[in-house]
């Protein structure tokens, strides 16, 4: 790919230093600016809180297996799904690939030797465990009860739970985000290797790219709205709370404006992550590359007028709500864009199906699922029916575990043999990935229905009709964490015993496959000069220019 | 490729040129700034939107301040952006190291003497007439509870506002350290502008909370 480096593919990478053996000790590591080491302190972080709003999720669904309750009293089960919430919103599916994959390969992607402020990037994470350590000790001491959404009065005025415990962690855990952001903008405007144009760039980038508008455009917003909430609580002075000519009506509006983004935060590194994919795995250019860049801009940038769609039926005027309906189909244009343009790419390309093209492929399908079904939601009329039912907790979950989610393990199992230097059985890895895709849709699928029947979410009980599709959730929840926590077994059991993977294992284009695995701590021995455009994969190229020498074939 | 021998003090290895270091840098702070913006932005929106619901309690409690102090205040500050941007032009035009510390200093003196104003003859004064709500409050006027509402916000927008300047004072100590110890120079005095940025910045939230929270309002009988 490029001529600096192009003479080290054959190099013994595993006899050389490397980032993972180039200095031992905790300390090498809580010290690190290393931007490839910081991303793996954000993985092993996010995992465990990964683990608390999973196990959390567990005791909901076995709790929901009787209609009076099996486990909980009511108060209890609303702690629980706060926690979920909370934790995996804001400390789970936040940062999960922008602040571990992202961190990891926009470096070595773009051709540079670290981020741009790699101190910045530490004191990130250091944030970031700060407020995490905050909610997990906010939920181990009583929980608290508000949702994710904490809307007021009842979190500013009634609540009795931690709410200023987790608040404070939220808005700690913000300005992780928005430093993250920051140095993501300044390291890809400023850190490109020669040659490495905007329109060179891997998709990944230009997601994270808009994704960290997003964080530094969105998240302060977040932080000021549960920063009042908080003075509101503590000080009992009039903000949101209409007793003291507070209006609640703000707080949602300036919690959704962040918050309707923050989903997108979610979503856009995931496309990112599958555009690598398929065009990895089908051996092929992506279909349209200018389109699905700047449909990840124009995602970002629809996402910040579309925040209404979650208030149609909360007394907002009728005529915002008809503004907001439309603009909120718009959103569904630049997402179209991208579906359509990675089945264009699968279209006659040599597809083969390891595992992270496994993922991806579930990402396309359920994503499409979770998007189409969010249309139902944009219409006003529709959303009066379905409006705080399961069919929204469908929904998001369609969108964000089987969008998100999906794309973060698909990038994880992608990128792993660059990050540890060493495979993971792909067998393994395949038959995860099916129970994963299986477990997840018998969780959430029959929570459509439900909520189409008109079952409302966050209730402790239901009626005794509703029971056979609640089972077939739990159970689907079982097979689902089953899928989960087989992947961390053999990943663990990889980093030792696992075969050594080479810098180049799935033949895949990018300057991060230039380079060794795992790579070494300065990333490029020297600065690589860019000359070709992103996935220029040599079967499409000879069928395309078939007299033009030095396209090799694989 | 940079030669990676004769570089500046200050000079990180991530980056190629030292030139490349500098517009990183100054990306960097404008883009905290945009989120700076999005900050107070959603604070500003919270008041407008409380001011058209409670405009009679929002004209009455602005009454309640200190214009001339306010006043002073903004004076105060314009000239600290002005012998901030002294400071720097120094270094850019390679004048003595004595010549930067001294508009560094007197920038700090000058947003020392903002913070001093304020706490002394407003926020004490506050305290003393009972208007500070929670901490002391004794207001027994006409639209109690909006009034409140709106000593609130004031509080919380200068409060904040106020953290930010104690933030740029600390800056402008380490500027002066970094300029005693010989770190800038014609060539390299990319601190000394970023900085520059912030502290800028700061004084234009001013700019902005002084007529909101002040003067706006009809404070003169037919205005």
């Amino acid at each position: 790919m490029s001529t600096g480096t192009a003479d080290r593919h054959d190099a013994p990478a595993e006899s050389g230093v490397n980032y993972l053996n180039a200095s031992y000790g905790i300390r090498s590591w809580l010290l690190t600016f290393d931007h490839k080491r910081i991303g793996l302190l954000y993985l092993a972080s996010i995992t465990v809180m990964f683990l608390v709003g999973g196990i959390a999720a567990v005791l909901m669904r076995i709790h929901l297996i009787a209609p009076q309750g099996a486990l909980f009293e009511p108060e209890t089960y609303n702690k629980m799904f706060s926690t979920h919430g909370i934790i995996m919103v804001f400390f789970f599916l936040v940062p999960s690939i922008p602040a571990t994959l992202g961190n990891f390969l926009i470096p070595l992607m773009i051709g540079a030797r670290d981020v741009a402020f790699p101190k910045l990037n530490l004191l990130s994470w250091y944030v970031f465990i700060t407020g995490a350590a905050l909610a997990l000790i906010a939920t181990l001491s009583g929980g608290v009860d508000t949702g994710w959404t904490f809307y007021p009065p009842y979190s500013s005025m009634y609540s009795h739970s931690n709410v200023v415990l987790v608040a404070l962690g939220v808005f700690i855990a913000g300005f992780s985000s928005i430093l993250t952001g920051l140095n993501f903008i300044v390291t890809i405007h400023k850190m490109r290797a020669p040659g490495m144009t905007w329109f060179r760039l891997p998709l990944f980038i230009w997601a994270m790219y808009a994704t960290s508008l997003i964080f530094v455009l969105g998240t302060p917003v977040i932080a000021i709205t549960v920063f009042l909430l908080g003075l509101e609580r503590i000080l009992h002075v009039g903000i949101f709370d209409p007793a003291v000519g507070g209006d609640p009506l703000l707080f949602q509006h300036m919690f959704w404006f962040y918050s309707h983004p923050a989903v997108y935060i979610m979503i856009l590194p995931g496309m990112g992550v599958v555009s690598e994919l398929i065009t990895a795995f089908s051996r092929k250019k992506i279909f349209g590359y200018s389109f699905v860049a700047f449909s990840s801009l124009s995602i970002a940038v629809i996402s910040f007028i579309v925040w209404g769609h979650h208030m149609f039926v909360t007394g907002q005027s009728i005529y915002a709500g008809l503004v907001f309906s439309v603009l909120s189909f718009l959103v569904a244009i630049p997402s179209a864009v991208k579906v359509f343009n990675w089945t264009a790419t699968l279209y006659k390309g040599s597809i083969s199906y390891e595992a992270p093209m496994l993922y991806a492929l579930g990402f396309i399908g359920l994503f499409t699922i979770g998007g189409l079904t969010g249309l139902f939601l944009a219409s006003l009329a529709t959303d009066v029916h379905v409006n705080g039912t399961y069919f929204v907790v469908a929904h998001f979950h369609y969108v964000m575990v089987g969008g998100a989610v999906m794309a973060y393990l698909g990038g994880i199992h992608f990128w792993w043999p660059k990050i540890t230097g060493r495979l993971y059985p792909d067998m393994w890895a395949r038959i995860s990935a099916a129970i994963i895709f299986i477990g997840f849709n018998l969780t959430f699928f029959p929570q459509f229905m439900l909520g189409y029947l008109g079952m409302p979410r966050r209730y402790a009980v239901y009626p005794a009709e509703f029971q056979v599709l609640n089972v077939m959730s739990s159970a689907g929840a079982s097979i689902l964490g089953i899928g989960y926590v087989i992947p961390l077994v053999y990943l663990i059991w990889s980093m030792r015993y696992g075969p050594v993977a080479g810098a180049n294992p799935w033949k895949a284009k990018g300057l991060e496959w230039t380079i060794p695995s795992p790579p070494p701590t300065e990333n490029f021995a020297e600065i690589p000069i860019v000359t070709e455009d992103a996935y220029n994969y040599p079967v499409a190229e000879a069928h395309k220019y078939p007299n033009v020498p030095g396209v090799a074939r694989v | 490729m940079a030669a990676h021998g004769a570089h500046p003090p200050g000079f990180a290895h991530q980056f190629e040129t030292i030139e490349q270091q500098r517009e990183a840098g100054t990306l960097g702070m404008w883009t905290f700034l945009v989120t700076e913006i999005l900050f107070f932005g959603g604070m500003f929106t919270a008041y407008i939107v409380y001011r058209e619901l409670h405009l009679e309690s929002f004209i009455t409690g602005s009454h309640l301040l200190k214009v001339q102090f306010g006043a002073t205040n903004t004076a105060v500050l314009i000239f600290s952006s002005l012998t901030m941007a002294l400071a720097i032009r120094a270094a850019q035009t390679g004048k003595s190291k004595g010549q930067i510390i001294m508009w560094l200093v007197l920038t700090m003196i000058l947003g020392a003497a903002f913070i001093g104003i304020k706490l002394r003859y407003e926020w004490y004064a506050d305290y003393v007439e009972g208007i500070i709500p929670t901490v002391s409050w004794s207001y027994a006027g006409p639209h109690a509870a909006g009034v409140k509402m709106f000593m609130c916000f004031y509080f919380f927008m200068t409060g904040l506002h106020a953290l930010h300047m104690v933030v740029g004072l600390g800056i402008l100590t380490v500027l002066v350290i970094m300029t005693a110890r010989n770190r800038f120079s014609a060539e390299y005095y990319a601190p000394l502008e970023i900085s520059g940025l912030y502290w800028h910045f700061v004084d234009i939230v001013w700019i902005f909370l002084f007529p909101l929270l002040y003067l706006i309002g009809g404070r003169y009988p037919g205005s």
